[in-house]
């Protein structure tokens, strides 16, 4: 059961890989990258279970903080052009 | 350690798999031109061989690999692509040879040198019979920290962390102090009007 999911997170994996190669907008590479760090996050939960040592399930919950935060810094990397603009002053429609 | 029968072979596959997906990303970053691209698939390229890590029982390794590869790493090349192009130039004569031939070259040198180690897990290797049986008998009931890694590092080892911590600091704070704080950093590259708005706004709110 749990070889069946790590071979779907597999094959999941190796599609998101296709999406983030062959683009073709930049967008669809974020979403990709994003989209393939869950994918990870979950197979490291898997792996996880296939050794036998469920701990493993700590270290997926601070990839995916990780991945987030780094999801964060390249959505503002686009938007603005900068780090250093703070996220909650712009109001006016989210412009 | 295995947690069911066929275990052992699933990982194997899992780390082959793994590799293969490496080595497709690596080969994707040397042949694309755009800058953007190359940073995205160079994350991919971090969580992945992290998630490796963990399959080869690395879990200290595997955290360092995600958080600054595919943390750190991917917003400091993004604020350096803002300084430059977003292409790369396409590379002609020389310098599309000798790189791959420096590449080679040293991964024959590493291969042959794992010709000498040890087998994966072999209990008459130098790692399984020194100081190292010490440290697996007496850590548990010592401090009863489940993972010896972390127990060396964070208690026997303490000090010595202590001390790479305080390095790491320094080095994160003068890093700090040269890139600037606040409007005279990075912020330079924004949009004149965005931050003249801004300000603007600021001084409402003020």
């Amino acid at each position: 059961m749990i070889g069946a999911a790590a071979i779907a997170l597999v094959v999941a994996i190796a599609l998101m890989l296709v999406r983030a190669l062959s683009g073709p907008t930049l967008y669809d590479r974020v979403l990709a990258v994003n989209s393939l760090g869950t994918k990870i996050i979950l197979l490291l939960g898997v792996i996880g279970f296939l050794t036998g040592r469920p701990d493993f399930l700590d270290i997926s919950i601070l990839y995916a903080l990780i991945n987030f935060v780094s999801t964060i810094a390249i959505l503002k990397f686009f938007r603005y052009r900068s780090f250093q603009v703070s996220l909650t002053r712009r109001g006016k429609g989210g412009s | 350690m295995t947690g069911f029968e066929g275990a052992t072979l699933a990982i194997d596959l899992l780390n082959i798999t793994l590799l293969t997906i490496l080595f497709v990303i690596a080969i994707a970053i040397a042949r694309l031109r755009s800058l953007f691209a190359i940073v995205m698939l160079s994350g991919i390229y971090s969580l992945v061989s992290a998630t490796w890590f963990v399959a080869l029982d690395a879990v200290d390794v595997a955290f360092t690999e995600a958080a600054v590869g595919a943390g750190i790493s991917t917003a400091l090349f993004l604020g350096a692509m803002v300084l430059t192009s977003r292409t790369a130039k396409a590379e002609k004569g020389a310098t599309k040879i000798v790189p791959l031939l420096v590449v080679i070259a040293t991964g024959a040198i590493l291969i042959y040198a794992t010709i000498d180690l040890p087998g994966f897990g072999d209990p008459t290797s130098p790692a399984n019979t020194g100081v190292g049986v010490d440290f697996i008998e007496r850590t548990y009931p010592e401090i009863a920290i489940p993972n010896i890694v972390t127990a060396v590092l964070a208690s026997y080892r303490g000090f010595d962390t202590l001390g790479e911590v305080g390095v790491v600091f320094a080095a994160g704070l003068a890093v700090s102090l040269l890139l600037g704080f606040g409007e005279r950093s990075l912020g330079a590259s924004v949009r004149r009007e965005d931050r003249v708005a801004s300000l603007k706004k600021d001084e409402e709110e003020s």
